[in-house]
């Protein structure tokens, strides 16, 4: 049984997923997916293009509707977008005829605005509030679409391949930054990505997706903050990565899964990762 | 430095109009040296004239009451229907099946050879010339309309629906202001046609107005008022066109497209 290591706290939901299929006319993207998360998780869902881990999010969001199969959000079945859900796409998505404290605010509630100027400040920026969203860079008003998804306290975070489209510098920082918020606030995060780094990095657990099933469900028992320098980051990164390119399926199976053989500095005490 | 940048500033305004004024010189210099004969092109001097003196006699602002109450009128009418199609038809699908085919069959119409038949209907009246300027304004309006709504970002509608918008703040805050860059242009558009259509509306028959006084002015040969109501007609179109740039600013300044270069 793998070892979990996240942070529980009241403000998450757990999702429960059972059989889940999505098909589109005569193709079948999900074929099956059975995953649970707990309150307060962070998983990453990782996997080749087309592999279907943007249809899973826009599913859990309620954007689209599964063929068969069970989503569950508190044991609720999700029909339709829900105020506990927010969803960060990979495109900023943000209204241009908007200032950008006024984007922020979005659904919020009238006389709410200092909300909405608060979550500016958590992700530093303040001080651009009044300006026209076309006048950010790229980074900027992707910072702007998190202020957006997290001022209303969401209970769940969908994160579908956000940092793609920002420039490698720009990506460690805004990481940095969703995972303080998630240290902080706690709700539940769900992040699909193609950067398996990016994904051992933030997440509690990585789950790939192959051929519409979940294909391999590990968790990342590194203390925070992650070292990215450290070996046993790098052997995990590395060993995922081989997986999910094929090229160490079999050794995997063999081998029972990775053993780790250093226990860094200042990480918890690691454990040899089976697959479950 | 400031004065040098104020006088840059109030250069770059008055370019547009380097053209105009030249073109007002040479008329000057041709009426100066009889070159024309005043029955072709009567001086400036002399239309400057006239028009004083019907701006003394109260008329002019008669006829422009006039014809700006009917350019009004037909605009507001044919704006609306238009709009109100275009909104309709863009959002509801089995509108735009009923409706959409035989507008477009209507626009194709060129709403001036109409006018024989708007006169056998409406009489040589108001009624007529505001009708006419109404259809003139609706095509225009209605296509640019429902072209703006059926061009509006299918992601952000999604991200709006994601962040609780329903149906009315979904409409308010994400396809209209989507959907105005094309409904402005519909408007500038509309507002040039609704000008054009005026004139020749006004030349057909009329008792009032800026054309029935160039007309009635031509019966009497006095070309300098003809030439007169030709000057008017071009500075209010330069007018119209004016406020819908005004227009365009006000309601678009986010559009790094529209923000001043």
């Amino acid at each position: 049984m793998a070892v979990r290591v996240w942070k529980s706290s009241g403000s998450g939901v757990d999702l429960k997923i059972r059989g889940l299929r999505k098909e589109f006319g005569n193709r079948q993207v999900l074929s099956g997916i059975d995953l649970e998360i707990q309150p307060g998780e962070f998983v990453a869902v990782i996997g080749r293009s087309g592999c279907g881990k943007s249809t899973l999010l826009r599913l859990i969001a309620g954007l689209e509707e599964p063929t068969a199969g069970e989503l569950l959000l508190r044991n609720v079945p999700v029909r339709k977008p829900s105020p506990e859900v927010r969803i960060m796409f990979q495109d900023p998505r943000l209204l241009p005829w908007k200032r950008v404290v006024d984007n922020v605010a979005l659904g919020l509630g009238k006389g709410e605005k200092d909300k909405a100027k608060t979550a500016l400040r958590q992700v530093g920026l303040h001080d651009r509030a009044h300006e026209w969203p076309s006048v950010l860079s790229g980074g900027q008003k992707q910072r702007v679409a998190l202020a957006r998804a997290l001022v209303n306290r969401p209970r769940l975070l969908l994160l579908d391949e956000p940092l793609g489209a920002l420039d490698a510098l720009t990506r460690i920082e805004m990481q940095r930054l969703i995972e303080s918020l998630w240290l902080e606030q706690g709700f539940t995060a769900v992040l699909v990505t193609h950067d398996v780094e990016e994904a051992v990095a933030l997440a509690d657990r990585v789950v790939l997706l192959e051929q519409g099933r979940v294909a391999m469900d590990v968790p990342v028992p590194f203390s925070r903050p992650r070292q990215r320098g450290h070996g046993a980051f790098a052997a995990l990164v590395d060993q995922v990565l081989r997986r999910v390119l094929g090229e160490a399926s079999r050794a995997w199976e063999e081998t029972d899964g990775p053993a780790m053989t250093e226990a860094a500095e200042g990480m918890t005490p690691v454990y040899a990762l089976r697959r479950s | 430095m400031k004065r040098k940048i104020h006088f840059l500033r109030v250069f770059r305004g008055g370019v547009p109009w380097i053209l105009p004024v030249l073109v007002l010189g040479v008329w000057l210099l041709a009426s100066e040296r009889s070159l024309l004969s005043t029955r072709i092109l009567p001086a400036p001097s002399s239309v400057l004239q006239s028009g004083i003196e019907l701006v003394l006699s109260g008329e002019l602002f008669g006829h422009l009451a006039v014809s700006f109450r009917r350019a009004a009128a037909g605009f507001a009418i044919g704006g609306s229907i238009g709009f109100l199609f275009g909104l309709v038809n863009g959002l509801i699908p089995i509108s735009e099946k009923l409706f959409d085919t035989t507008i477009q069959m209507f626009r194709n119409i060129p709403h001036l050879a109409l006018i024989p038949l708007v006169v056998l209907w409406f009489g040589i009246g108001e009624k007529a010339k505001v009708f006419l300027v109404a259809i003139g304004v609706l095509f225009p309006v209605y296509v640019n309309t429902f072209h703006g709504i059926r061009s509006v970002d299918q992601g952000l509608m999604e991200m709006g629906k994601v962040y609780g918008l329903r149906s009315w703040s979904l409409f308010w805050q994400v396809v209209l202001p989507g959907a105005l860059p094309s409904i402005l242009v519909g408007v500038r558009y509309a507002l040039g046609v609704m000008w054009l259509t005026l004139i020749v509306a006004e030349t057909i028959a009329a008792d009032a107005g800026i054309g029935f006084m160039a007309m009635n002015a031509r019966e009497f040969m006095q070309t300098d008022i003809v030439l007169l109501s030709i000057l008017l007609y071009a500075l209010f179109g330069k007018l119209a066109d004016s406020s819908a740039k005004w227009l365009e600013r006000r309601f678009l300044q986010w559009n790094p497209g529209y923000q001043k270069g």
